[in-house]
């Protein structure tokens, strides 16, 4: 065979693999982003880009976007700050345990924001064990909620990096006279660093993105763009604002992801770790301080969960199991229109659709992403469609949901009743999460183990078997769970295509929540409870294959 | 002097290094050979300060080095991989250790450009340490260790992983850097040319203890044990009747009835016209140095034997004639050397 026809054939490979994300992606992705755009340029029929600057003059706006910024610029600076001596103590100290306190940190990340803020409010509340403090309802009770729910980025991001990192790199300088300090800053930090940064965007992106909490926590009075966008678009109706808005934060998320892919230099810092042994060392004296750190950091993750699983128990005048009857039957004169337990099926049947779409797709992605063809055009189609397939992780969900919203509206794409509308946009929202599990691992791959297999007889699809599966499986089960916590918890696209007679478990605990009577909240917390649990549950499941540190971004 | 008395690390229950005392005298270079496994590296980790000793203690000078952390100790620890910061330019790994002591900027240029003169990579200042290959490498890790005159160098298998051609060059070097520098150093080899090369004195480790020290000359010249022997090197190690007979080809009058060893250099044993031993060949290759012969020797069994290239190849089954080439072979365990108890 001659080298181009060779070549041409990769590229053919290829092609047939990238076919239906590309088409899903074009459908349910493009389209609908793109409907989103034109909504905001246009006006009656005309191209008016005056409009779009009109909202983005108004007041409100600008206090939107500036507490959208600093927020999120805060809540990173204090999620890396935590999560470095967390990182340390749990992935360069060895002590029984350990494993456990790892999934245990991961635990807030998975958590579905609706239920955060739920916890956050209990624990924040006049009546809550901290209400003396007087942060219910105030910025911080949301800088906090980010920091809990993204410490686990920084933490497994840093951690993995921070495993793999060779003690005699650092021994080195300790021997050629540098103080524990000097060998941090000169040594260590400087090595972290791509896997700060690393983790810093990702947490700020998702900061500056999160809804949930911001819903919950902020109520009218503080929002951040994506909470905007949301309330604009179901409480004022004003479809231009929110699309102008869905617009900006586009722009400039896009442009944030392309500075952090960037400043990300050659290599996935997760899987530097390859090859390196195990450094981490029994715990010391000279831990202390750092122990004592995590110990604090850890104490702060568990009081709003405990929080919340404490007050869901109290009832009017003690103790009781009152708020989890309720969640069998419908409240007296109620907006929410099926009971709590008929939520949780909806949620767990749109969740398992989801997770099958979004695998099927991520498998193909990840297929296509690490593929490494000689040609130069074929290379660089590679390297564009990587670009592409992340952006849904650019995008907010509310953006696309709104669009969805705004465009699978009318024929030949008239979606607005189909029961698949929620699942394909909880699977573009899991997507990226999936890819950026799988495609790592199998970049890992050495080539060349292939080459070898194959030069020894083995065809095409037993090579898949006996050389790639091996690595993969345990991936392939995480991105499952993954996928499938997430859809569970997805609240921005699911908030504007849930339809009112089939609501998901978080758009239940939100409507509760949001209304004044305190069994509504009573039983909201009881349902906060529950799909906490099940989260959980899914990624216990998850995390007893010892992945140790796949999965990180 | 460095002195060590009794040194013990533990790794959970099993005994890395078990109650090793050595001395290395003001710039004497010292190597500690052993097969991996055998602790040396542990000892040398242990002299460092990078691992605690469970019993035993590290004096330098006198002084008892139990509560001096690594980075208080003057030493410098040259590692096998050369551990060089990726971050940092040739110039910036090499100078490391004077910026940590608040040198001037041009001072620290100044020895830079010195030390990388010294190990033979001079105007490399600007070099990205990615970029160097494993020799060039370890000579910038060698700089880095040498730039503030470390009253110990701490060397773990400083050359291991470079091919031969450049391991014999740089090990050399390696000598000549530290006679030139005056340096004291403890060198971890598993390579006994490489230990040769560039130290003064041997210790051989083996299992966690110190099995044989002493002056190259005495260890090489009386390996305590066949083990020993064979790890210095040698290729046969002959006993009883056997040894009797080399020995008395050799004209060594028997010392009757010691139990004498003797371990066989693969050129120890000669093909001559008329040598006082006879065998016949098994098989002959041709190599550069020499011919290489298996030969079973009559009375002592096949051992290996050298034949002058110049000569025709004896075939197979030809009987010949050799002699014996003492400064080849050693006596094992003989008394000049110390055996710790």
């Amino acid at each position: 065979m001659s080298g181009s026809a060779g070549r041409a054939r990769g590229g053919l490979g290829i092609a047939a693999l990238a076919a239906l994300p590309l088409l899903v992606l074009g459908v349910f992705f493009v389209l609908p982003v793109a409907g989103m755009v034109g909504r905001g340029f246009v006006t009656d029929g005309r191209f008016d880009p005056v409009a779009v600057l009109e909202v983005l003059g108004r007041p409100r706006v600008h206090r939107v976007l500036w507490f959208t910024v600093w927020s999120s610029l805060l809540a990173t600076a204090v999620t890396v700050a935590l999560g470095l001596p967390v990182a340390y103590v749990l992935h360069r100290l060895r002590f029984p345990g350990r494993r456990l306190l790892r999934s245990f940190v991961l635990m807030p990340f998975v958590m579905p924001t609706v239920v955060v803020g739920v916890a956050f409010r209990t624990l924040l509340a006049s009546s809550g064990p901290l209400g003396a403090l007087h942060l219910d309802g105030t910025p911080a009770a949301i800088v906090a909620a980010m920091v809990f729910f993204n410490l686990a980025v920084v933490v497994r991001t840093v951690g993995a990096l921070w495993e793999g990192l060779d003690r005699r790199r650092e021994e080195a300088a300790a021997v050629l006279g540098a103080s524990p300090l000097q060998v941090l800053r000169t040594v260590t930090l400087p090595a972290l660093l791509p896997g700060i940064v690393s983790a810093a965007s990702v947490v700020f992106l998702f900061c500056a993105t999160s809804f949930g909490i911001v819903l919950t926590l902020g109520g009218l009075r503080y929002a951040t763009v994506e909470s905007e966008i949301y309330l604009l678009t179901t409480q004022f109706l004003d479809l231009q604002a929110a699309a102008a808005l869905s617009v900006l934060q586009l722009v400039a998320v896009s442009l944030l992801l392309y500075a952090a892919r960037r400043t990300r230099t050659g290599r996935d810092p997760a899987l530097v770790r390859a090859a390196a042994r195990d450094a981490s060392r029994p715990v010391g004296r000279r831990d202390v301080a750092v122990v004592a750190v995590t110990v604090v950091v850890l104490a702060l993750v568990v009081a709003p969960l405990a929080a919340l699983v404490v007050r869901s128990l109290r009832v009017p005048g003690g103790w009781g199991l009152d708020n989890y009857r309720s969640l069998g039957r419908l409240g007296a004169g109620d907006s929410v229109l099926v009971p709590v337990s008929a939520a949780l099926g909806n949620s767990w049947r749109v969740a398992v659709d989801a997770t099958l779409l979004s695998m099927l797709l991520g498998v193909l992605v990840s297929l296509v992403v690490t593929r490494r063809p000689r040609g130069g055009p074929a290379r660089r189609a590679v390297g564009v469609l990587d670009g592409l397939f992340m952006l849904p992780l650019g995008v907010s969900a509310v953006t696309l949901g709104f669009g969805f919203l705004v465009t699978l509206d009318r024929p030949p794409l008239d979606l607005r009743g189909s029961v698949w509308l929620v699942p394909v946009a909880q699977a573009l929202v899991a997507l990226p999460l999936v890819v950026r599990t799988l495609a790592p691992v199998l970049g890992s791959v050495d080539p060349r183990q292939r080459q070898a297999a194959a030069s020894l007889g083995a065809s095409p699809a037993r090579v898949l078997l006996t050389v790639d599966l091996p690595v993969m499986w345990r991936p392939l089960l995480a991105a499952t769970g993954f996928a499938f916590a997430v859809s569970l918890g997805e609240f921005g696209a699911t908030s504007f295509l849930a339809r009112p007679e089939r609501p998901t478990l978080p758009v239940v605990i939100y409507q509760l929540v949001s209304r004044p009577d305190p069994s509504s909240f009573g039983t909201a917390l009881a349902a906060s409870v529950l799909l906490g649990a099940v989260t959980v549950a899914v990624m216990t499941l998850v995390e007893r294959l010892r992945l140790g540190s796949v999965g990180a971004f | 002097m460095l002195e060590l008395r009794g040194v013990t690390v533990r790794f959970d229950s099993t005994r890395a290094v078990d109650g090793v005392d050595l001395d290395v005298p003001v710039g004497g270079v010292l190597a500690v050979l052993g097969p991996s496994g055998s602790g040396k590296s542990t000892l040398l980790r242990a002299v460092a300060g990078l691992e605690e000793l469970a019993a035993g203690s590290v004096r330098y000078d006198g002084r008892d080095l139990a509560r001096v952390p690594p980075h208080r100790r003057g030493f410098a620890l040259m590692f096998q991989d050369g551990q060089l910061f990726p971050h940092q330019s040739v110039a910036g790994n090499v100078g490391y250790a004077l910026r940590l002591r608040r040198t001037p900027a041009r001072a620290v240029r100044a020895r830079v450009a010195e030390l990388l003169a010294l190990v033979g990579l001079p105007g490399f200042e600007d070099r990205s340490t990615s970029g160097l290959s494993g020799g060039e490498r370890q000579r910038v890790a060698l700089a880095r260790a040498l730039a503030v005159d470390p009253r110990l160098l701490l060397l773990d298998e400083p050359l291991s992983a470079l091919d031969r051609g450049l391991r014999e060059r740089l090990a050399r070097d390696l000598r000549e850097i530290l006679l030139a520098a005056g340096t004291t150093a403890v060198l971890v080899t598993h390579d006994h040319e490489e230990a040769f090369t560039v130290a003064d004195r041997l210790a051989l480790m083996r299992g966690g203890r110190l099995v044989q020290s002493g002056s190259l000359e005495e260890v090489w010249r009386s390996p305590l044990d066949a083990e020993a022997a064979r790890f210095l090197g040698y290729a046969t190690v002959l006993d009883h009747e056997a040894a009797r007979r080399v020995l008395a080809a050799a004209g060594e009058p028997s010392s009757g009835g010691a139990e004498r060893r003797v371990a066989l250099r693969r050129s120890a044993l000669r093909v001559v016209p008329g040598g006082p031993l006879r065998g016949r060949v098994r098989s002959a290759r041709t190599t550069p140095d020499a011919v290489r012969l298996r030969v079973d020797v009559d009375g002592v069994g096949e051992v290996d034997a050298v034949a002058a290239p110049d000569e025709p190849v004896p075939p197979s089954g030809r009987e010949v004639t050799l002699t014996v080439d003492l400064s080849r072979a050693a006596r094992l365990g003989a008394d000049r050397t110390r055996r710790p108890h």
